[in-house]
């Protein structure tokens, strides 16, 4: 970036493979954005990266408290990573509360920066500390540099008319120079998006940019750190442009271009939700791309809306979190019954009931096959990661309008909140299903099937078509009511077929690593990260276990059962009591499925995953 | 095959078996629609009847045109989607007392507030019939049913004054029995643009039969009822003899020629419903025909509008842009 020596860079420069650090401060002290900006220049610099917000349900707790504390953690590295990391090399604390919250999972020997200016009696008793973590202990066995940001930064930005309060309000871009000097990492990137997003209020653009850089020099000119380090560009990345992306913004994506590859405009009603409300919002912005939002007064309203805009001819997609979709279930009924495509997006959350709105959990998989009323099967595709929740909101997209079904797309808080470099696929490389509408009259029965058993999609306005559809039971082909006792087994299974029968459309998944032996473990969803890590790691020096991921989750993809039967058997780590572990039971019974099951509203550090194996294969040998 | 030429009522008739019980108010609604259909020179494929569930809602079967019975009491939420994909369409919903006021009544507010150019026709009967016989939220007080033997202590919703809460740009009634009266209203109704909320006094001959004949029975209906006329006098009777007129905060009876002349369109819904409030009062005229009837912009065209101005100040969307917008970097 630059050629000229800068000061202190006698100070020594470590390389290191991999970092994570951890920003944590009060909800109101800009940790997310710190953690965006860094994630953004880190993916700049040719890091490969993960990220995990973690931020409290309350909007502003009250400023101080351990309610309050919002954390941002993010790993960037010169190799391949799967995870934002199980435990910070850094943790940056804003306050008492944050340091607290948040030091039990620093590694051992690392750096903790904290704040002083915020470390006063009034300060400790908000965060309901009996004694100053500085001076009790607390962090004996870590690096410790203190800084106390309240007053640089009020040097920093002594020359400017600032009022306090917007002076302090700058303390989180001074932090976040200091760790980019830490870290050997360029301002442009951020100076640039400052520069855009004050592009009106450039005096806030400035301020910010001059305690970036106070922070950035700081780490130089004070001596806080004994050297700095380098992380170096990753270069096992495959060729190809890129950008970071969090998850809830892919599925947006993806769902324009799913909408697109079928030739048809997509439809999305949806009620504001936890973790689920920014597709709503990113979706709402995408206007100019044709895309209908409409902002219901429920989620019953919600998702009937995108049912009626799929009867109409759009895409009708529904946008929404576990409880949500409790909610929508009676209309989620008559989109099978109906046989129309509909895409239901649950990015889940802790539940029961409103649970943990903030917090990732898997416990949604039997509510999204098997939540509803009646034989009324429904396919699910699951997210991996954010930049896969692109590919999987087009796959629902291809499965909803050929198979003329209602899909769920699950992701989960962690999947929708972080974010992954993309590599961005070019539009002629994706996938294109082109839907076409049934207009001719000539023998039109609204309820035939085709090879998929799918029945024909017309579009009211068709001439000669005209028909009328319902949640009562149809009869076979012309969708009269009918209640025919026959008709109806014969109409059930009907429905069950076609929704099987997906499966043979869909790839049987890879095994990646050991391909036969003791153990295969299965994830599903957003465990995918965790789970590759832990057995990447465990077969460092030999392949001991194999791995498999499912996308889809119901149908199952054809040929599990012979990979299964290569291995003694199967662990499965879900973020849930083991809904999947108990599916596979019921699907495979030959097989022997263990259930690691984890419901704290985090997802799975790979050690965990790692410790688990071991556990299972020295029990087995 | 493309139908250009007008077409008749019976061609608004479907091929199916009409179920609802005989005597049933439905039918006379049903023919009428099918008449006021024809006479609008409606297509056959341009319209969409939306119901919920409940008797009313059987309604969709028995046309020949598209329809959609959905579930109870959403069929707003279907109906708003069906206009936002496809405005051209000639949607119609059909929904009940128990359908529209009670377990859809949340979504029947926000579609009128909304203003979506649909039509809403209200069937009520004051009870529930296809779950046989319970008082539903139009029951007056004391009304006995399976589910309130010692009478209904429900109050009940006046479905009027509902939709004049919700601010309805369209609020009318008409009763099953008047069949020039409803034909009249329904195509009143359609040629609003915005959502047109029309209350159809409809009798249960099974559960709760003759319960508007106070009012609405052939005989006495004359002299019981005031057909509210955009622009014309309050005046009723055999012979247009009596009248209503505002007083303060009141209507009090008058002579023919001391009656107020009606105004549907004042902005504000204070006069509509003080006309809603005389359902409560036995020595006043029930008011038919149109309480309200104002312009306001409608939700489908205004989305349209959105749409278009996005595209005019960013330029039409392209996948490729969307994918590649933010920060990019590339590997080698």
């Amino acid at each position: 970036m630059t050629t000229t020596k800068e000061p202190g860079s006698d100070l020594p420069l470590q390389q290191q493979e991999s970092v994570v650090i951890r920003f944590a401060g009060d909800s109101g002290d800009g940790m997310q954005i710190t953690g965006n900006q860094y994630a953004t220049t880190s993916a700049v610099v040719g890091n490969d990266l993960a990220t995990m917000p973690d931020f409290p349900a309350e909007i502003r707790a009250p400023a101080g408290t351990r309610a309050g504390v919002s954390g941002f953690q993010l790993a960037f590295s010169a190799k391949d990573i799967f995870t934002p990391g199980d435990r910070p090399d850094v943790l940056i604390a804003m306050n008492p509360a944050a340091l607290v919250e948040n030091i039990k999972d620093l590694k051992p020997d690392g750096i903790v920066v904290c704040n002083t200016g915020n470390f006063g009696d009034r300060d400790l008793e908000k965060a309901k500390c009996d004694t100053n973590p500085l001076l009790d202990g607390t962090l004996d066995g870590f690096r410790v540099i203190e800084v106390d940001m309240n007053q640089r930064v009020k040097e920093a930005l002594a020359e400017t008319d600032l009022k306090p309060k917007e002076v302090q309000r700058c303390k989180n871009f001074y932090t976040l120079g200091l760790m980019y000097w830490l870290f050997s990492r360029p301002l442009q990137p951020t100076e640039d998006w400052l520069k855009e997003k004050f592009a009106k209020k450039m005096h806030l653009a400035e301020a910010n940019i001059t305690a970036m850089r106070a922070g950035f020099n700081a780490g130089d000119i004070q001596e806080l750190f004994q050297g700095r380090y380098e992380v170096p560009k990753c270069d096992v990345l495959t060729p190809g442009t890129y950008r970071s992306v969090m998850g809830n913004e892919a599925v947006a994506i993806g769902l324009v271009a799913g909408a697109e590859a079928a030739g048809l405009e997509p439809f999305l009603g949806s009620y504001p939700i936890t973790p689920a409300s920014t597709i709503l919002e990113t979706l709402a912005g995408m206007k100019n791309y044709g895309v209908k939002t409409f902002q219901a007064e429920d989620e019953i309203a919600a998702v009937c809306a995108a049912i009626g805009a799929s009867y109409a001819g759009d895409l009708g997609i529904t946008s929404t979190s576990g409880p949500g979709v409790a909610l929508k279930g009676e209309a989620l009924g008559l989109a099978v019954s109906i046989e129309l495509p509909l895409v239901v997006v649950n990015v889940q959350r802790g539940g029961p009931s409103t649970g943990l709105p903030t917090k990732t959990e898997q416990a949604d998989l039997m509510q999204a096959i098997f939540g509803r009323n009646g034989e009324a099967p429904i396919p699910v595709v699951a997210c991996a990661t954010p930049a896969d929740a692109f590919d999987c909101a087009m796959e629902a997209v291809r499965i909803a309008t050929q198979y003329m079904t209602p899909v769920f797309l699950l992701t989960d808080g962690f999947i929708a909140n972080g974010a992954e470099p993309w590599r961005l696929p070019e539009v002629e490389d994706l996938p294109k299903f082109m839907k076409e509408f049934r207009t001719d009259s000539e023998n039109y029965q609204p309820y035939s099937r085709d090879e998929n058993g799918a029945r024909p999609w017309v579009k009211p306005g068709t001439p000669g078509l005209e028909h009328r559809v319902g949640g009562i039971e149809k009869a076979h082909l012309t969708g009269n009511i009918s209640y025919d006792p026959d008709n109806h087994e014969f109409m059930t299974n009907a429905r069950q077929e076609k929704v099987m029968g997906i499966a043979n459309s869909i790839p049987t998944p890879e095994v990646k690593g050991a391909q036969s032996g003791k153990l295969l473990v299965l994830g599903w969803g957003s465990t995918y990260g965790s789970i590759a890590d832990a057995v990447e790691r465990t077969n460092e020096d030999e392949d001991k276990v194999g791995r498999i991921h499912l996308r889809h989750v119901w149908p199952l993809p054809n040929g599990l059962d012979e990979i299964f039967s290569r291995y003694e058997s199967i662990l499965i780590p879900e973020m849930n009591l083991g809904q999947l572990a108990r599916l596979l039971r019921s699907e495979y019974p030959q097989h022997e499925f263990l259930s690691y099951s984890k419901v704290q509203g985090q997802p799975f550090r790979a050690y965990e995953i790692t410790a688990k194996i071991q556990e299972l294969l020295e029990n087995k040998s | 095959m493309s139908e250009t030429q007008t077409l008749k009522k019976k061609d608004f008739q479907s091929d199916q078996e009409v179920r609802w019980c005989p005597g049933c108010g439905d039918y006379a609604i049903l023919s009428a629609v099918q008449g006021v259909c024809a006479e609008l020179g409606y297509s056959r494929e341009e319209t969409v009847f939306v119901s919920g569930i409940g008797c009313s809602s059987r309604f969709p079967y028995y046309m020949n045109t598209y329809g959609f019975h959905t579930i109870h009491g959403r069929a707003p939420g279907f109906a708003t989607g069906i206009k936002m994909a496809n405005p051209d369409l000639n949607v119609w919903l059909v929904t009940g007392d128990g359908d529209g006021m009670s377990i859809g009544g949340n979504h029947l507010a926000h579609i009128l507030r909304r203003n979506v150019n649909i039509n809403v026709l209200l069937f009520n009967n004051e009870v529930y019939g296809l779950t046989k016989g319970q008082y539903s939220p139009t029951s007056p007080v004391g009304q006995k049913t399976k589910t309130s033997p010692l009478g209904s202590i429900d109050r009940p919703f006046n479905p009027i004054n509902f939709a004049l809460g919700a601010n309805a740009t369209f609020v009318a009634r008409t009763i099953d029995t008047h069949v020039k009266h409803m034909s009249a209203i329904l195509k009143e109704a359609a040629a609003h643009e915005g959502t047109s909320f029309v209350e159809i006094y409809q009798n249960c001959v099974i559960f709760n039969d003759g319960c508007f004949d106070d009012v609405a029975d052939r005989k006495i209906r004359d002299d019981m009822t005031i057909d509210l006329r955009p622009g014309e006098t309050l005046t009723y009777g055999k012979e247009l003899d009596k009248g209503l007129r505002f007083n303060g905060w009141g209507l009090e009876r008058c002579s023919a020629d001391e009656a107020s002349t009606w105004d549907s369109t004042v902005e504000s819904t204070a006069p509509s419903v003080m006309m809603g409030e005389l359902a409560n009062e036995a020595e006043m005229p029930r008011p038919i025909g149109i309480f309200r009837q104002v312009n306001s912009p409608v939700f489908e065209s205004e989305t349209e509008r959105q749409i278009a101005v996005a595209k005019e100040a960013k330029g039409e969307g392209k996948l490729r842009d969307l994918i590649f917008q933010g920060n990019t970097w590339e590997v080698e």
